[in-house]
C-alpha cells in the first residue's frame, strides 16, 4: 500500500468509526491489517474517534459578544448576537438548520404542503415540554407565531409572515398554516431567530416575559448585559445537550474576550478579532473555527438615480473591484468573494456553475465607454459600526477603481442612525446583511420590485416573475433552475455590488469538541453549539 | 460652626438647581441624537409599520415637552420611571451596577489617596533628586496613557504572562469580599495609576510652596528634622489644595470609568449608560447622568467643607 492510499484508508476508517459504523474492535482489526502498528491504531482511536463521541458533563462557559443591558426576552425585538445565541439555547424553533446546512426537525417532527404550497401542516413533537413543566401543544405554537402577526405587533419579523392568513390547531399536536400565496420555503422561514416557541397564556397571547422556553437549557439566572446561567432541561425532547450547565458571559471587548479564552476563564468565544486571528491560532490550546456564512456585504446603488440608472455604469463598478484583495487585506482571509448575487454558497439552491467575476479594469473601462463616459465620479457611504473595517474596504475599492478611470469618494457616515439616515436614503451605501435561510427569503426582502427594503431600487420584470413562480414551486430541480436564472439577472443587470460574504470566526479551547461540520447560520454552529458540542 | 451649616445648605440648594438644569440639557441632547428608541430597538429590521406601533406603545408620539414634564413630575416624587426597553424600574436597573461602580471607586481610592499623598510628601522631601525625577516621570507617563491602554498592558503582563490576577473582573453579589478584591484588583490598579499623578504632584507643589515661608525657615533654624518640618509644619497648611484635587479625582473614579469597565468587563454603571445612550433609553440615561452630576456636586461640596475645616484661620474666624 502506498503512503497516500494508506492515508486515505486511515481517513476512511476514522470517518466510519466516528459516524458509528465501526466499533473499536473492528477499527483496530482493519487498522492493523492496513499495516498500522497496534499502539498507533489504538492512539488513533483515542485521539480521533473517542474524542468525537459526545460525552456528558461539564460547565460550558462562553464569552459572547454584542450583549447589551437593553436585551429583552421579547422575541419580536431580538436583534443582538447575545440574544440570538441565548434564544437558540433556552428556547426552540419548529425547525432547525442542521450542521450540514440542511433543514431538520426541532419542535415539529414533520411537515407537508398542499401541491400549490398554500396550506402547510406541521406535526408537532408530543414529548416536548417547557421548563415550567407545561406540555407543549398546538396552542403554544400558534400563540408564538401570532406574536409576530397582526396590526399591533411590534415584531421585526412581521414582514416574514405577512402572507400568512390563518393559523389553526388540528388536534393537540398539529397546526395548519394557511397562506394567500404559494410558499415552498415556509419550513425554512420557521428557523428565523425571532420565531421561537414560547408558552401560550390563557388568553392565547405569547408568554415571553419570564424567559421560559422549551429549549435544551433552562435559565437559572439572567442579568441583562452581564451574564446568563443555564442548566440542562431534563424534559428536552431531543438528543444532545451534553453539558450540565451553560454560562454565557457578555464580553463585548474583543481583547477581553480573547484574553478570557487564553487564560481559561471561558471555554469558547463567539467572535475573534480578525487582526489577531493568526496569532490566536498559534496558541496550542486553542482551535479557531472559520466558517463561511450567508452574511453578505452589499453595496446597493439606486438604479433609478444617475449615473447608476445605466446598466453599463453598474457593470463598470462591478468589474472595478478586486474581491480577492479585499478578502486578503481587509478580512485577513476570513471571507468568501461574492459574485454580485445574494445567494451564499451554503444556501439551498445555490448555483455552482456561474463564473466568478474577477477584477478587470479594462472591462470596466469598456463598460464605461459603452455608457458614453470616459471617467466617472461617484460617492460611497459607509460606517465602521456596520462592519469593523467597512471604511477601509471602501477606500481599498476606490484604489482598485482608479485603474479603470473611476473615482469613488468614500464618505464616512456617523455610526449612530446609519440605518435610519443613510441606508435606503443615499444612492450608494455599504450594507451588511445577516444570513437568511433561503434565496427566496433574501430576494423577497431586498430585491423584489416593491419590497420596502429594495435597497437598490432595482426593477426587473423577469426577475420578479421568476421570484413568484419559484416561491410556490415544490419541484427542487425546476426551482434550482429558476434561482440560477435569477442569480444571473442580479449579477448582470442588478444594482448591487457584493464584494464578499463574511465568515463567522470563533474560537474554543481544544477540550471542547464538535462534529465534522458546522452550520453557517450563526456563530457557534448556528447558535446551537450549546447543545451540539461537548467536552472531550 | 454655624457658618459651615449655612454654607452647606446654600450649596445643596444650588446643587438642586444645577441638577434641574442638567436634566433639561440631557433630555435635549437625547432628543437631538439622530434616530429614536424605536429605530434603535428594531434596527435594520424596522419598517414604518412596526416603528409606529412601537412609538405608540412607548408614548413617543407625544410632544417632547409633555414627555419631559411628565418625567420631571414623577422624578420629584421619587419615581425615576421605567427603562423604556427592559420595562424594569430604573432604580432596579441601576441599583447593583451603581453599587459595583462605588465599590471599585472606593477600592481604587483607598489605594490611590494614601499612596499619592505619601509619594507627594516623599518627593517634596527629596525634591530634585533622582527619586523625585523617576517618580514624576512614571506617574506622568501613567496619567498620559489612555486608561484602556494601561488596562491592556496590565492584563498582558500581570494576568496573561504572570498569571496573578484574573483578567476579567466579573463579580456577583454572593462572592466573598476577598474574592471580590482579588477579581477587581487589576481594574482598581488601572484607575490608581490614572489618578495618582495628579494628587501626588499637587501635594508636592503645595508643600514646596510652603517650604519657602518664614515659619518653615524658623522651624529649620531651631533644628527640626527635614521630614518633621514637612509632616508637622507644612502638610497641615497644604491640605486645602490637596483636598480639592483629591475630591476631583474621586469624582473621576466614579464617572470616568467607562473604558476601564469595558476593558475588564466590569458590570458597573458606565456600561449601562453607554448601552442606554445607543438605544436612546431616556429614563436610564437621565438617571445615570444625574447620579454623575450629583457625585460631582457633593464631592466638590465636601472638598470646600474639608478645606474650611482643615484651615485654622477659617475654622476660628475673629
Amino acid at each position: 500500500m502506498s503512503n497516500s492510499s494508506k492515508q486515505e484508508f486511515k481517513e476512511l476508517l476514522t470517518r466510519d468509526a466516528k459516524s458509528g459504523k465501526l466499533g473499536r474492535r473492528d477499527f483496530m482489526r482493519f487498522a492493523v491489517a492496513a499495516g498500522m502498528s497496534v499502539p498507533l491504531a489504538s492512539g488513533l482511536w483515542t485521539s480521533e474517534v473517542a474524542a468525537a463521541t459526545p460525552k456528558k458533563g461539564g460547565n460550558f462557559r462562553v464569552g459572547v459578544h454584542d450583549v447589551n443591558t437593553s436585551d429583552t426576552f421579547d422575541p419580536g425585538t431580538y436583534q443582538s448576537v447575545g440574544m440570538i445565541q441565548l434564544a437558540h439555547t433556552h428556547r426552540s424553533y419548529l425547525t432547525e438548520i442542521t450542521p450540514e446546512n440542511g433543514l431538520g426537525p426541532d419542535m415539529a417532527d414533520s411537515w407537508s404542503a398542499t401541491p400549490d404550497a398554500k396550506v402547510w401542516t406541521f406535526e408537532l413533537n408530543k414529548n416536548a415540554t417547557f421548563h415550567n413543566g407545561k406540555k407543549f401543544t398546538a396552542a403554544d405554537a400558534i400563540a408564538s407565531l401570532n406574536h409576530h402577526r397582526g396590526e399591533k405587533s411590534t415584531s421585526a419579523a412581521k414582514a416574514l409572515l405577512t402572507t400568512v392568513t390563518d393559523i389553526k390547531a388540528k388536534g393537540d399536536h398539529t397546526i395548519v398554516i394557511e397562506l394567500n400565496q404559494g410558499f415552498a420555503d415556509l419550513p425554512w422561514v420557521m428557523t428565523d431567530y425571532h420565531l421561537v416557541i414560547v408558552p401560550a397564556k390563557a388568553d392565547g397571547t405569547a408568554d415571553w416575559e419570564g424567559g421560559v422556553g422549551a429549549g435544551p437549557y433552562a435559565i437559572t439566572s439572567h442579568k441583562p448585559g452581564i451574564s446568563t446561567l443555564l442548566k440542562r432541561h431534563s424534559g428536552w425532547h431531543r438528543e444532545g445537550a451534553y453539558f450540565d450547565e451553560i454560562e454565557m458571559l457578555g464580553l463585548n471587548d474583543p481583547n477581553a474576550r480573547q484574553t478570557a479564552l487564553i487564560t481559561g476563564d471561558v471555554d469558547a468565544i463567539t467572535s475573534v478579532d480578525l487582526k489577531t486571528v493568526a496569532l490566536l491560532g498559534r496558541n496550542p490550546n486553542i482551535e479557531v473555527d472559520n466558517v463561511p456564512s450567508g452574511s453578505a456585504i452589499t453595496l446597493p446603488m439606486f438604479c433609478d438615480v444617475a449615473p447608476f440608472n445605466n446598466v453599463d455604469v453598474r457593470l463598470a463598478l462591478k468589474n472595478a473591484i478586486d474581491r480577492n484583495d479585499i478578502v486578503e487585506k481587509i478580512m485577513f482571509g476570513t471571507a468568501t468573494p461574492g459574485n454580485d448575487y445574494h445567494v451564499s454558497p451554503g444556501m439551498p439552491y445555490a448555483p455552482t456553475d456561474i463564473p466568478q467575476r474577477v477584477y478587470d479594469p479594462d472591462k470596466a473601462k469598456f463598460h464605461l465607454k459603452k455608457a458614453g463616459m470616459s471617467s466617472l465620479k461617484v460617492s460611497l457611504s459607509a460606517a465602521d459600526s456596520i462592519l469593523p473595517g467597512a471604511v477601509d474596504m471602501c477606500v481599498l475599492y476606490s484604489e482598485h477603481a482608479k485603474k479603470a478611470g473611476i473615482q469613488i469618494d468614500v464618505k464616512r457616515e456617523a455610526n449612530d442612525g446609519y440605518w435610519s439616515d443613510v441606508w435606503l436614503k443615499k444612492p450608494w451605501t455599504f450594507v451588511k446583511w445577516g444570513a437568511r435561510p433561503t434565496p427566496d427569503n433574501m430576494f423577497t426582502l431586498a430585491y423584489k420590485d416593491d419590497a420596502p427594503w429594495n435597497e437598490s431600487h432595482w426593477q426587473n420584470k423577469r426577475f420578479n416573475e421568476l421570484l413568484l413562480q419559484a416561491k410556490a414551486e415544490l419541484d427542487d430541480t425546476r426551482r434550482a433552475a429558476q434561482y440560477r436564472e435569477m442569480c444571473m439577472l442580479a449579477r448582470d443587470d442588478g444594482g448591487t455590488v457584493i464584494p464578499i460574504f463574511v465568515n463567522f470566526v470563533y474560537a474554543r479551547n481544544k477540550k471542547v469538541q464538535h462534529g465534522p461540520s458546522l452550520a453557517s447560520s450563526w456563530e457557534l454552529d448556528g447558535g446551537r453549539g450549546y447543545h451540539r458540542w461537548w467536552f472531550a | 460652626m454655624g457658618d459651615i451649616v449655612t454654607i452647606v445648605l446654600k450649596r445643596l440648594g444650588l446643587g438642586l438647581i444645577t441638577l434641574l438644569v442638567i436634566s433639561v440639557i440631557i433630555f435635549g441632547a437625547v432628543e437631538l441624537l439622530p434616530g429614536d428608541i424605536a429605530q434603535a430597538v428594531l434596527g435594520q429590521g424596522a419598517t414604518e409599520d412596526n416603528l409606529a406601533a412601537l412609538r405608540t406603545e412607548l408614548g413617543l408620539d407625544r410632544a417632547a415637552p409633555v414627555r419631559y414634564f411628565e418625567w420631571l413630575f414623577n422624578a420629584i416624587q421619587g419615581d425615576f420611571g421605567k427603562s423604556l426597553i427592559s420595562k424594569t424600574p430604573v432604580s432596579e436597573a441601576i441599583g447593583t451596577r451603581f453599587g459595583n461602580t462605588l465599590f471599585l471607586a472606593v477600592y481604587a481610592a483607598l489605594i490611590a489617596v494614601p499612596v499619592a499623598i505619601f509619594l507627594g510628601v516623599v518627593v517634596a522631601l527629596f525634591r530634585n533628586s533622582v527619586f523625585d525625577r523617576v517618580a514624576n516621570v512614571l506617574t506622568l507617563t501613567s496619567i498620559s496613557s489612555p486608561e484602556f491602554f494601561l488596562g491592556y498592558v496590565l492584563i498582558l503582563f500581570i494576568a496573561v504572562k504572570g498569571g496573578f490576577f484574573p483578567a476579567i473582573a466579573k463579580i456577583d453579589d454572593d462572592m466573598s469580599l476577598l474574592d471580590k478584591l482579588d477579581r477587581t484588583f487589576l481594574p482598581a490598579l488601572t484607575m490608581v495609576l490614572v489618578v495618582v499623578a495628579h494628587m501626588m504632584r499637587m501635594t508636592r507643589a503645595s508643600i514646596i510652596n510652603l517650604l519657602a515661608s518664614p515659619y518653615v525657615e524658623m522651624a529649620r533654624l531651631k533644628g527640626v528634622p527635614a521630614w518633621k518640618v514637612i509632616v508637622k509644619h507644612t502638610l497641615p497648611n497644604a491640605w486645602a489644595p490637596v483636598i480639592n484635587v483629591v475630591a476631583l479625582n474621586l469624582a473621576y473614579l466614579v464617572t470616568g470609568v467607562v473604558l476601564v469597565e469595558v476593558v475588564f468587563v466590569y458590570p458597573g454603571i458606565g456600561q449601562l449608560l453607554v448601552d442606554a445612550v445607543t438605544k436612546r433609553d431616556f429614563p436610564v440615561v437621565q438617571a445615570c447622568c444625574l447620579i454623575f452630576a450629583a457625585t460631582f456636586i457633593l464631592l466638590n461640596l465636601a472638598a470646600d467643607v474639608g478645606s474650611i475645616l482643615t484651615n485654622p484661620r477659617l475654622r476660628h474666624p475673629k
